[in-house]
């Protein structure tokens, strides 16, 4: 098994003692906290193609806390919980997004984020075209033996593409080592999970393919990262895929032009109904009534991760954009 | 194809990260990889019919480290694949800022050669539609000798890169080099050598164009004919040398005309080159049609030997 380089701490994982939910809880924070500092970029005037991760922290948080570190993540559009997830570091995020060269994909890929170390795999800006990619990665690690596991998030919208159903079947013939994790929040940008899918559940889906599919709240990291970590161990042994449908509900439109509630497409009390059930005061609330933590302490994880961001966007502004050259003509081909 | 298949064993002996996917190729319809599964049956994967998907699994495979050699069975099915090779293969080391990112993949595919009726799904000469995707390498071998050094070149390539291969050429007969034999990619090679016209082609109408020149030289016409072994990169300077000793040009292929690529060649003569022109360009290529399913009518459309004489005449005496 190639284990990566330790290029950067994890800041998640820093504390190996600490209750699974405090870390789940700092991570879901620095999340929220990075996605409204990316929020007020883009109203600042940065070009991002920001899709707000509000009220979506805890899937992908839990999911990536399930991992080993050389395990293979591919993200997707809906938010920043994946990379924050993953220990990726929110200044060269930052900086990526702003298309600096200190960036993780040296300014040229921006929310096509990448980190060889931290084997997050790269972010296709196509719906749906990371599902097979992803399989192919699995079976070269089945191919060879190893025991690392390959994980990939979409929504219940690119659910829908043909290469989910191609890299579905293929990963479920090869019994590869995958783990496909459906964030279903109920709209792909205006239209409902009604209009455009034929099944009430995503995880249905897998019995089209013989692939075992389970349903959790998404909304719950807990239970997220209990079935993700099985998932993750079926898939070591041998067992080959698993959908893992996390039911969840994101608090802002699909990207910043759409506003809350733009053409009516959804309705205020349906919003208001699900920020009731946002997974980072459902979080602080059990961590406080179990024990888990004290306020001082959450207070200071409040703080950290504020301070964090903050420092986050000074590097990116100071950090100088790639010259002409570099953005036209390396890297396109290994020479 | 015996060319082709021993170098497709040659280099999985070599590099035990060679693999195969693709749609039967354990026995597969051309005949190629035929029999490569008896000695490595752990490394020839047959695909089920998913283009767009395998071709993405053939990524997945060489950000991964392994380096897959993917068969599209058809040209005219690589259309499924496009976002996978277009969008995926060509852009994701640069998507990813480049360093360990990168995508070794080798894409063979067969074109053009519509017979037998096989009609306007089976028999289409589509590598102009790939040419327009930085990021991506192409070649088309004309020769059993050109496609081992092109397939190794290709296999030892760390870029994403599509290998042409034309099927009418799979029964052509050659003398190939043994042992470690490469050609590198982005030269073209002159074929046959001469003063009075340029002809650059590739494939099974690259072979017209040598019958072509032999007919002209009968006639006192020395034609140089020039394969282009390569699409991107396309090599220019080769065909801007013979411009300027011939001062005439006719490029010669088996796809439609526009946007092809003797589109692209006579622009670059155009823009590069216009000063050695004595003629006008003269493109050969299929006409705008729809390849009809008929041995009668797949053929109508297509450049023979006669035009490329009958055009090489023509800039002759302009």
């Amino acid at each position: 098994m190639r284990t990566p380089s330790t290029g950067q701490m994890n800041p998640s994982t820093t504390s190996v003692a600490e209750p699974l939910l405090l870390r789940f809880y700092r991570d879901m924070l620095r999340t929220r906290y990075l996605d409204d500092k990316i929020n007020e970029l883009v109203t600042q005037g940065v070009g991002i193609m920001q899709h707000s991760t509000r009220g979506q922290e805890a899937t992908p948080v839990a999911a990536c806390a399930a991992l080993e570190p050389g395990d293979y993540m591919f993200p997707y559009h809906r938010g920043w919980a994946w990379a924050i997830g993953k220990g990726m570091d929110p200044k060269l995020v930052l900086a990526e997004l702003m298309g600096k060269k200190t960036g993780y994909c040296k300014g040229k890929g921006g929310v096509h984020l990448a980190d060889w170390n931290l084997r997050v795999m790269g972010r296709p800006g196509v719906q749906g075209a990371h599902v097979p990619i992803a399989t192919g990665i699995a079976l070269a690690v089945k191919m060879r033996k190893e025991k690392d596991v390959v994980i990939c998030f979409f929504g219940e919208g690119g659910s829908n593409e043909g290469n989910v159903h191609e890299a579905m079947n293929m990963a479920s013939v090869w019994k590869v080592p995958l783990i496909f994790v459906v964030e279903n929040n109920g709209y792909a940008v205006y239209t409902t999970t009604k209009e455009a899918i034929s099944v009430e559940d995503i995880a249905q889906r897998g019995q089209a393919y013989n692939i075992p599919g389970v349903i959790v709240d998404g909304n719950d990291p807990e239970a997220v990262h209990g079935a993700v970590k099985e998932a993750a161990g079926r898939a070591r042994a041998g067992g080959g895929p698993t959908i893992v449908e996390a039911k969840t509900y994101r608090i802002f439109g699909h990207m910043t032009a759409d506003t809350f509630y733009a053409g009516g497409y959804r309705s205020k009390q349906e919003v208001e109904e699900w920020q009731k059930k946002d997974p980072i005061n459902r979080a602080k609330e059990k961590l406080l009534r179990e024990k888990l933590a004290d306020e001082t302490q959450l207070a200071q994880i409040d703080k950290a991760a504020r301070e964090e961001i903050a420092a986050a966007e000074h590097f990116a502004k100071e950090s100088p954009f790639p010259a002409k050259e570099e953005l036209l003509c390396q890297d396109i081909y290994v020479d | 194809m015996t060319a082709i298949r021993d170098t497709l064993l040659e280099e999985m002996r070599r590099d035990e990260r060679v693999f195969l996917i693709g749609e039967d190729i354990k026995i597969n319809v051309w005949a190629v990889t035929r029999h490569i599964v008896d000695e490595f049956p752990d490394r020839v994967i047959h695909a089920p019919l998913s283009e767009s998907g395998f071709c993405g699994v053939g990524v997945g495979a060489a950000l991964a480290g392994l380096r897959p050699v993917v068969e599209v069975m058809y040209l005219d099915f690589v259309l499924l694949a496009a976002d996978s090779l277009g969008n995926q293969a060509a852009k994701y080391r640069y998507m990813c800022g480049g360093g360990k990112f990168k995508v070794p993949a080798v894409f063979r595919i067969a074109g053009g050669g519509s017979t037998r009726g096989a009609g306007c799904h089976h028999g289409q000469a589509l590598e102009a539609t790939l040419m327009h995707y930085p990021g991506l390498k192409i070649v088309y071998p004309s020769t059993p000798a050109d496609a081992k050094g092109l397939l190794t070149s290709a296999i030892r390539e760390d870029n994403p890169i599509i290998f042409h291969e034309h099927k009418l050429l799979y029964r052509m007969e050659g003398m190939v080099p043994d042992g470690d034999y490469t050609i590198p990619i982005g030269k073209a090679d002159i074929k046959r050598h001469g003063s009075d016209v340029t002809i650059v082609s590739y494939a099974w109408p690259l072979h017209k164009a040598l019958s072509a020149a032999a007919k002209l030289a009968q006639g006192g016409i020395e034609a140089e004919v020039i394969d282009l072994r390569s699409l991107r990169p396309l090599d220019m300077e080769c065909i801007l040398k013979s411009v300027e000793k011939t001062h005439r040009l006719i490029t010669v292929e088996e796809g439609t005309k526009m946007g092809g690529v003797g589109a692209e060649i006579a622009a670059n003569v155009a823009e590069y080159g216009l000063q050695y022109l004595e003629a006008p360009v003269k493109r050969l290529a299929a006409a705008e049609w729809i390849i009809p399913s008929s041995t009668y009518g797949d053929q109508l459309g297509l450049p023979q030997e006669e035009d490329i004489v009958a055009a090489a005449k023509e800039l002759v005496a302009f």
